[in-house]
């Protein structure tokens, strides 16, 4: 009973919006409370989100998912550019336009599979990232990244009547309704698109559709021999993935109004798998958990340096003290790769689960440890397995 | 024409350094059925090789320098050339090809603890993981490498007597202003003889052909009482030691920095993909095929018909490929085709 | 500095109030903590009255093609800090004048400093800079060592209402057309390197040669390409052709293996930093500087160079032309003395790059001592038009229009004899100010609002 009313779809959308918008106050005191770390935390676990419909529900491993973000990205700068700073017809140009090359790249990527699909992808990524990069130079700016000027037409505000007089325009939704993206209301704007995203994608896990996809992964051979055509289904998943990080690209445009190719290198993809599987891979809130941790340690540990670390260690007598941050010192700062490459090598190793699996772990521990018995009837453990209802 | 036979040396010479990074991807695939993303790492790591064997050669005496009157400044004189005078400076001058005695140990070393440590336990599971797992690897060993030698690239230079170029205009009967850099000839002879010595190893040793066996039909040749499982660590040591070489030997060609794995990463799993997974005449071939096309495709005349179609020659090639051929150039049919 | 709590300012609480809907979700807290803006001049993170310090940004490549300059600008800013702070032996707050700076910080706070990498990508700048400011509450972001980045950052510095003091940039763009109000550049650019080149080049290489451009395919190669055509097309130069290399290419040998055949007889490199010493010893390999084309020498010319370069490029660079803001070699007073201080600290002669961004930082904090206040638009209004001296380039100028200083600038040659292993540079002509001065509105652009 219990465990029914844990996992409904009502409940657990609830918890997920009251964790999410309250963000700014339970992360206070891990020093991340600031809108730039905010909105990327909301925006990546968008992209994780739907990054994981791909790989978690079929197993369909792209190293080339960071070129939807990529053109996401350049999509809404080009309807700033163009037509109007509204953020909404942006993003939805962004979702639009990343939607169709996710259809023409997945439609060839997915004539293969396993490693020839990854390679496929990344062959794709890669291109995309050149020709981005230093062909399309006056679509993409190039290295320099694509920027607004003051003397962009702007047709529908234009129409509207709204002049630009003196520097660039900000972002904004409808011009009253919230003025300006940065800052908090940027994260605000994010927030409840991830919660839109997310409860899209408890709806396609808990669908018939999200079920073929999970058998596909589980023997695709035997699906074909039953006569199923799996080919619509696997692209369907991936041009929704393709979408949700347009839906990404297009945020970060939004809240910071420039596109640069960095951001479609196939590094940037391997960031969103190291995500998802770091948080739990085919779970509904591991990439998620995924997203916020490498941001978080991105933005976070890569800006500890010595003098911080001696006053975390303050506590310590002195002797310890320096010998603490010359331990940790390598782990942090410019190092903090190293620390997110042995995290990620141990979860592969010994988690392959990722953290989700690690907190079931805990949670069937610490119910064995009570004797409570009954083997999955966690809260955890039913919204991390999605498929328990 | 001299235009045509400069762009197939700089073509050929691209394509060593590839062939040699697929050869060794391809062994490890071959025999022991892992992707390992953490190739690249290992080429990275053999260029290092070559700075840290430089490092210890010019380990310097500081002496004040009196010609700098703002400031206290310190010139640096290596001990080598201290006690032995000119013998000192030249061994100092040839340690890059010196240091192929000391990537030799260093790689096989890592190569076999990489394998009994880590890689071991992933024959077992799906690509995927072996994917991940070895990606992860290979940022920690970047970021190792990053912490001992900084983020900036390292200039290494060659010999000073092979530091200028050949005029292989005059040897051709060419143009007699034709010239090619001597350092990057030699690359191309040293990956065509390492090449050569893998292969012959493979083809005319008693451990070769028991390796070529166990990589065509493992259970068989271990039903007949032969410990595959043990020379195939062997095989990962040498494929560490031909990545670790082609490192060593591009150090003068581009200043090693602890990212460079990466750049040649993608591109060598799209060689072997070109020549087929498990194929090391394939990857060969296809390691010479695409440097070729790559230098071609960077002809100014090319580029005006198909603008930056040198960025992104080897990708098309690659996708082509794998979608109308996915077993590539020379792998056998049914390996890993789809 | 992770201390300071999170705070509002008062364009934001504005919107706060407006966006009812949303405040209805918003955590009570931050608007709490915000100085609700009834005062005129609150700005963003600006300082509490009984402040003890106040902290700046210093953004730098630490990766990438310009690690260097980089690293060595990051060494400038902490002794600029020292000096401010009346720490160490003052440098050129000895020699800078007028001066308004007191040695006890400014304004009385004592000056701190955050750090981050922009991995020499305009993204990553960005999202540092961004940290800086929101997080770290920083009034001056300073630092960058590409024009892509400067250009980048300085856009995020005007919307976000904090100044930039750019570091090394040196793309027309950067005060042309992409200037804006909050941004501000010490160095030089490629007009004035065009300018001051133009005249020497004419004297050694004569008015017949055919030159073929290799160039760094972003804001700074392009611009940088574009100047130095239109001097050397002036001079009766005819331009083969120009080539784009992307930034970080490694290995340049497929883009020097044409020029063997073009039938140039100059090779100008628009490089800079890793890719110019990677494409320059290239170069050399391929024998170019060995060739004899047209009955000329062929020759080689690096329009912007370094001693950072020079010390990675090694002999190859001797006896090739080039320009550079500033060499530790000059001997005026200011120099010197920035020198003598630098050297003392680090155990070697500042770059140009280190130069730049040490000035920046004591103008910055100069015109908030002349303002009085860390008010930004009061701070612009001080910078705007500032002559000063004795900062190593003689009398010098903060020009209104477009936030561009003038200056004298250095036309240098790679050394072939150096005396020591800092000696790389030699001085072949300091060109006055008068002599690279252009119009401010050739580049068009906007600088935009004080107010923000």
């Amino acid at each position: 009973m219990i465990k029914k009313i844990l996992s409904s779809n009502p409940l657990i959308m609830l918890i997920f919006s009251a964790v999410v918008l309250s963000a700014p106050i339970w992360l206070t005191p891990l020093g991340a409370n600031y809108p730039d770390l905010l909105q990327k935390f909301a925006i990546f676990g968008i992209f994780a989100i739907g990054y994981n419909i791909l790989f978690g529900l079929t197993g369909y491993l792209s190293f080339g998912h960071a070129t939807f973000l990529g053109i996401g990205s350049y999509t809404a700068v080009w309807s700033f550019k163009l037509l109007t700073m509204n953020i909404l017809p942006a993003i939805i140009l962004a979702m639009i336009v990343s939607g169709v090359f996710a259809l023409v790249i997945g439609y060839l990527s997915l004539r293969r599979s396993g490693i020839y699909f990854s390679i496929l992808t990344l062959a794709f990524a890669q291109m995309a990232y050149s020709l981005a990069y230093s062909v399309f130079t006056p679509i993409t700016n190039g290295e320099t990244g694509l920027q607004l000027s003051q003397q962009d037409p702007r047709v529908l505000d234009a129409m509207a009547g709204i002049a630009v007089t003196d520097g660039i325009p900000s972002t904004n939704l409808f011009g009253t309704l919230i003025k300006s993206m940065d800052g908090y209301f940027g994260f605000y704007v994010a927030a409840v698109m991830l919660i839109i995203a997310f409860y899209i994608s408890l709806k396609i896990f808990r669908s018939p559709f999200g079920m073929k996809l999970r058998a596909i992964k589980s023997n695709q051979t035997r699906m074909k021999y039953t006569g199923f055509n799996t080919r619509p289904y696997l692209l369907t998943a991936f041009v929704i993935s393709g979408m949700y990080a347009g839906l990404a690209g297009g945020l970060l445009a939004s809240i910071d109004p420039l596109a640069g190719a960095e951001r479609m290198q196939w590094t940037a993809s391997g960031e969103v798998v190291l995500m998802t599987i770091l948080g739990g891979v085919g779970t509904l809130i591991g990439p998620m958990l995924g997203a916020t941790i490498i941001k978080y340690f991105e933005n976070i540990f890569s800006a500890l340096n010595d003098s911080e670390l001696h006053n975390i260690f303050d506590f310590l007598p002195a002797g310890m003290q320096e010998f603490m941050v010359t331990v940790v010192s390598p782990f942090v700062g410019e190092g903090w790769h190293l620390t997110l490459g042995l995290v990620f090598m141990i979860v592969v190793i010994f988690l392959p689960g990722g953290i989700m699996q690690g907190l079931n772990n805990l949670f069937g521990f610490i119910k064995r440890l009570f004797g409570l018995g009954g083997s999955s009837s966690s809260a955890a453990d039913t919204v991390s397995k999605g498929e328990a209802s | 024409m001299d235009a045509i036979l400069i762009q197939i040396l700089n073509g050929l010479d691209k394509g060593g350094a590839y062939a040699l990074i697929a050869l060794g991807l391809t062994l490890t695939f071959g025999t022991l059925g892992v992707v390992n993303f953490a190739h690249g790492a290992l080429f990275m790591m053999g260029a290092f090789c070559a700075v840290l064997f430089n490092k210890i050669l010019t380990i310097s005496k500081k002496v004040k320098d009196e010609s700098i009157t703002f400031f206290d400044a310190y010139k640096e004189t290596p001990y080598l050339e201290i006690w032995w005078g000119d013998t000192g400076t030249a061994i100092i001058d040839y340690s890059v090809p010196l240091s192929i005695f000391f990537a030799i140990p260093v790689m096989l070393l890592v190569g076999v603890i990489m394998e009994r440590g880590l890689i071991k336990h992933f024959y077992k599971r799906e690509h995927a993981d072996q994917i991940l797992v070895t990606f992860g690897l290979a940022i920690v060993i970047q970021e190792i490498i990053r912490h001992f030698f900084g983020a900036n690239p390292i200039p290494t230079p060659a010999p000073e007597i092979v530091s200028g170029s050949a005029a292989v205009g005059a040897f051709f009967g060419l143009n007699e202003n034709l010239v090619y850099p001597w350092w990057r000839l030699i690359y191309l002879a040293f990956s065509l003889s390492i090449i050569a010595a893998v292969f012959a190893f493979l083809k005319f040793t008693t451990f070769g052909m028991v390796v070529r066996a166990g990589m065509a039909d493992r259970e068989t040749v271990e039903l007949l009482g032969i410990n595959v499982q043990k020379r195939f660590t062997v095989v990962f040591g040498i494929a560490t030691v031909v990545a670790g070489l082609a490192g060593v030997m591009y150090a003068p060609i581009l200043p090693p920095d602890y990212h460079m794995g990466m750049d040649f990463l993608v591109l060598s799993f799209v060689v072997v993909v070109v020549g087929g997974m498990g194929s090391l005449g394939g990857a060969v071939l296809a390691g010479f095929m695409l440097g070729l096309l790559q230098s071609f495709a960077s002809m100014n005349e090319v580029k005006a018909i198909l603008p930056g179609i040198d960025q992104i020659i080897i990708y098309l090639v690659a996708v082509v490929i794998l979608l109308v051929r996915p077993r590539g150039l020379m792998g056998r049919e049914g390996v890993f085709e789809d | 500095m992770s201390k300071k709590t999170p705070t509002l300012d008062r364009r934001g609480f504005l919107k706060a109030s407006v966006a009812t809907s949303m405040a209805a979700a918003a955590p009570m807290f931050f608007i709490q903590n915000s100085y609700a803006g009834s005062h005129a001049k609150t700005f963003r993170n600006m300082p509490k009255a009984d402040a003890k310090s106040v902290t700046l940004g210093f953004n730098v490549p630490q990766t990438g093609a310009y690690a260097d300059e980089g690293a060595d600008e990051l060494r400038a800013f902490k002794l600029a800090v020292k000096h401010l702070n009346g720490e160490g032996d003052g440098g050129m707050m000895n020699t800078f004048k007028p001066s308004a700076l007191k040695g006890n910080g400014v304004l009385g706070k004592k000056v701190e400093f955050v750090t981050g990498d922009t991995q020499t990508k305009s993204d990553a700048a960005r999202n540092s800079a961004k940290r800086m400011i929101e997080k770290d509450g920083v009034l001056m972001i300073s630092g960058g060592s590409s024009s892509g980045v400067a250009i980048a950052v300085q856009g995020l510095c005007q919307e976000m209402g904090t100044i930039f003091m750019a570091g090394l940039t040196h793309s027309n763009d950067t005060t042309g057309k992409d200037k804006r109000r909050y941004g501000f550049r010490h160095f030089f650019n490629a007009k004035m390197t065009g300018s001051a080149l133009g005249p020497v080049l004419k004297e050694e290489m004569g008015t017949e040669r055919k030159a073929y451009h290799l160039t760094s395919d972003y804001t700074w190669g392009w611009t940088q390409e574009e100047s130095i055509k239109e001097t050397t097309e002036g001079l009766g130069w005819k331009t083969v052709k120009t080539v784009k290399t992307p930034v970080g290419a490694g290995d340049f040998s497929q883009y020097i293996t044409p020029i063997l055949n073009s039938g140039a007889d100059t090779l100008i490199l628009n490089h800079y930093g890793k890719d110019m010493i990677n494409s320059l010893t290239q170069s050399v390999q391929f024998g170019l500087r060995d060739k004899q084309v047209n009955g000329k020498n062929f020759e080689i010319i690096v329009p912007l160079y370094s001693r950072l370069m020079a010390q990675g490029a090694g002999k190859n660079l001797q006896g090739i032309l080039g320009t550079t803001n500033w060499n530790w070699a000059l001997t005026d007073d200011g120099s010197k003395a920035f020198v003598k201080s630098f050297g003392k600290e680090y155990g070697n002669p500042p770059s140009q790059a280190a130069h730049t961004c040490y000035v920046q930082t004591l103008l910055y904090a100069n015109a908030c001592e002349v303002a009085g206040t860390f008010y930004p638009p009061e701070v612009i209004k001080a910078l705007e038009g500032f002559k000063f001296d004795g900062m190593g380039n003689g009398a010098t100028e903060y020009r209104a229009e477009d936030h561009q200083c003038f200056k004298d600038v250095l036309v240098v040659r790679g050394n072939d004899k150096p005396t020591s292993q800092f000696d790389l540079l030699k001085i072949v002509k300091q060109v006055p100010r008068s002599a690279v001065e252009y119009e401010a509105k050739i580049f068009g652009g906007e600088l935009g609002p004080y107010k923000v």
